[in-house]
């Protein structure tokens, strides 16, 4: 079975990180919203791996239901 | 009041039954809508005859199920009907979809030349009822009884009894085998207590047709996503003979369906949508929503489920109608087989074996194009509207753009019927797959030559002899040979309804005559999985 890679990939997170922030600066909540959704679903295109999407799924489902209980 | 069509007063006449309060029949049939007369007019084909029962007195009120696809038209020209649905019907293939002002989206239903049918013919459903009715008359076989209402029915292993109502009093008719073809709110299933399941979707749709002379719109089916005309929803588009349009507009979940049925209101709508200057007239409106479900089994002893007595569907890709049909088309050879002594009765379980499947696969298509169609959360909605704003330069958004899967013909992949390949083969339809039609010059097409018996599809020259069969040959070169993965000494075992049963690279005489037996539900392994 497929597994999500733990060990850190990214050369610059921080980069990566300020330029999907970046593409929302002029965005409404609505632009927003589809632009997430279709940044993964291009990502999910390029990765065409249906069980390592299921993992990242899980894997963003947990992180963020966990954090939303523990506030 | 329509203007383009006038409903036909079929005449009641007492039955016989009357006299003496009781008869019997070898086959009664409940509902002659669409997939009730296919199944009388099939049985007729195979020399059975039937009697159809019906409440009421007409056929359909307003154009209902308007898209036939292509294996349905097949299925209507074994039943000598193709020729008048395609002079009456509007041929179409071109599919278009639009997000807000903008095209998303265009697919080409049957991009190849060289097939009969077309990929779907749009005509008002009482039309085909209609001429399904004149059909039926016409075979001598089959006995309808307008203004006969099934009040009540009982089921036993050996055979079915039904209590009917009429004008002129009530009766008891026994039959050996019952057709429940009486729709969505089907009585007969009611009274048998089976329960019917499924998803409920709460969106509330608008359904109009319009008759507008001379529009200037090609023959395609347009679907818009959150157009500017109607915001936030979406509409469907479809040309029907007459000059009538078929126009479907999503209201959303809150809408109040008496307020939404008022003319004026619809027409505002329709105005919306064409422009001030388009004169129309707005011959008929309904509102609906639907479900999803289906029965856990379509056989129940001897009593059959077709059509939307078994299974129900979202409107959107045309699989309510079209798959009633193929429900008709796939269980007749069978019925008239068992009545005929031909096959045991267990052959009558591949019906449940082979159309639950092909009921699952079009709940699961319908299920997904409403999921799409009516977004249910705001991260639902944001995923639809990404897809449809990739999908013009993105070739894989343009595959998850789903406003209606189109129906096709289900494969009858896992079928008891069915004798697996031996070999890979490569290409060409496989064991369960519908025939797929070519142009043989000036002998016609491919599907004109298989009748209502099976047949033996040999491509060139030595034809191996197997008594039972009906023998087709053809060249092993040319575009029929290529579309059926065919070199010489192929053959294909067809059942009656056109699937392909088996396969053969070399046609050894023994195997096909094993593969027959297999098709008539004759051979052990069946008789043991059916026990």
């Amino acid at each position: 079975m497929a597994e999500l890679d733990r060990n850190p990939r990214l050369r610059d997170p921080d980069a990566l990180f300020v330029r999907l922030v970046r593409a929302h600066l002029d965005l409404s909540p609505e632009q927003s919203r589809r632009l997430d959704a279709a940044l993964v679903l291009l990502l999910a295109d390029q990765l065409a791996d249906s069980e390592l999407l299921d993992r990242a799924i899980e894997a963003a489902r947990s992180a963020v239901i966990a954090r939303t209980e523990a506030a | 009041m329509p203007a383009t069509y006038t409903n036909p007063r079929f005449g009641f006449r007492p039955p016989p039954e009357l006299a003496t309060g009781e008869g019997r029949t070898r086959v009664a049939i409940v509902g002659a809508g669409v997939v009730g007369l296919t199944a009388a007019l099939d049985l007729a084909r195979h020399g059975i005859r039937s009697i159809l029962l019906d409440d009421d007195d007409t056929v359909s009120f307003g154009s209902r199920a308007i898209c036939w696809s292509k294996r349905t038209l097949e299925i209507y020209d074994r039943l000598g009907l193709g020729q008048r649905l395609l002079d009456k019907g509007v041929t179409w293939k071109i599919g278009k979809v639009y997000f807000k002002d903008q095209l998303a989206y265009t697919f080409d239903l049957l991009p190849e030349p060289g097939h009969r049918m077309p990929a779907f013919v749009n005509l008002q459903q009482y039309y085909l009822e209609e001429w399904l009715v004149e059909a039926c008359e016409a075979s001598g076989l089959v006995e309808l009884r307008w203004k006969n209402r099934v009040e009540d029915v009982g089921s036993r292993p050996d055979g079915v009894f039904l209590r009917v109502s009429t004008p002129a009093g009530d009766y008891r008719l026994e039959a050996d085998w019952l057709l429940a073809c009486d729709g969505a709110r089907s009585t007969v299933r009611e009274r048998l207590g089976l329960p019917f399941e499924g998803q409920v979707f709460r969106d509330r749709f608008l359904i109009a047709d319009v008759v507008i002379d001379g529009f200037a719109m090609p023959a395609e089916r347009r679907f818009w996503f959150d157009p500017p005309f109607h915001p936030g929803q979406s509409v469907l588009l479809h040309k029907q003979p007459d000059s009538m349009w078929r126009i479907d507009f999503q209201l959303g979940a809150e809408a109040d369906p008496e307020a939404e049925k008022e003319p004026e209101r619809v027409r505002s709508r329709i105005r919306a949508m064409l422009g001030a200057d388009v004169p129309f007239a707005l011959e008929w409106v309904s509102i609906y929503t639907f479900r999803c479900r289906r029965l856990e089994r379509f056989r129940h002893d001897r009593v059959l489920f077709l059509g939307d007595s078994a299974h129900q569907v979202s409107p959107f890709g045309a699989r309510g109608g079209n798959g009633g049909v193929q429900d008709a088309d796939n269980l007749g050879w069978k019925l008239a087989a068992v009545l005929e002594g031909r096959a045991p009765e267990a052959l009558l379980d591949s019906y449940d074996a082979e159309r639950v499947p092909a009921a699952d696969e079009n709940i699961l298509h319908s299920t997904r194009a409403t999921d799409f169609i009516t977004p249910r959360t705001e991260a639902a909605r944001a995923y639809r509207d990404a897809v449809l704003l990739l999908a013009r330069d993105h070739a894989f958004a343009r595959a998850m753009v789903n406003a209606g899967r189109l129906s096709t013909p289900h494969t009858y992949r896992d079928s008891p019927l069915s004798t697996p390949d031996d070999a890979d083969w490569g290409g060409g339809p496989g064991p369960g797959a519908p025939a797929v039609d070519a142009p043989l010059g000036e002998e016609g097409f491919l599907l004109d030559r298989l009748r209502n018996g099976p047949t033996l599809l040999v491509f060139g020259p030595t034809a191996p002899a197997v008594p039972g069969v009906r023998i087709v040959r053809l060249p092993a070169d040319g575009l029929a040979a290529e579309r059926w993965h065919a070199r010489s000494g192929t053959t294909y075992l067809l059942r009656p309804d056109q699937h392909v049963a088996a396969r053969f690279r070399e046609p050894d005489p023994a195997r096909i005559a094993a593969a027959l037996t297999r098709l008539w539900g004759r051979d052990e392994p069946f008789a043991r999985r059916a026990a």
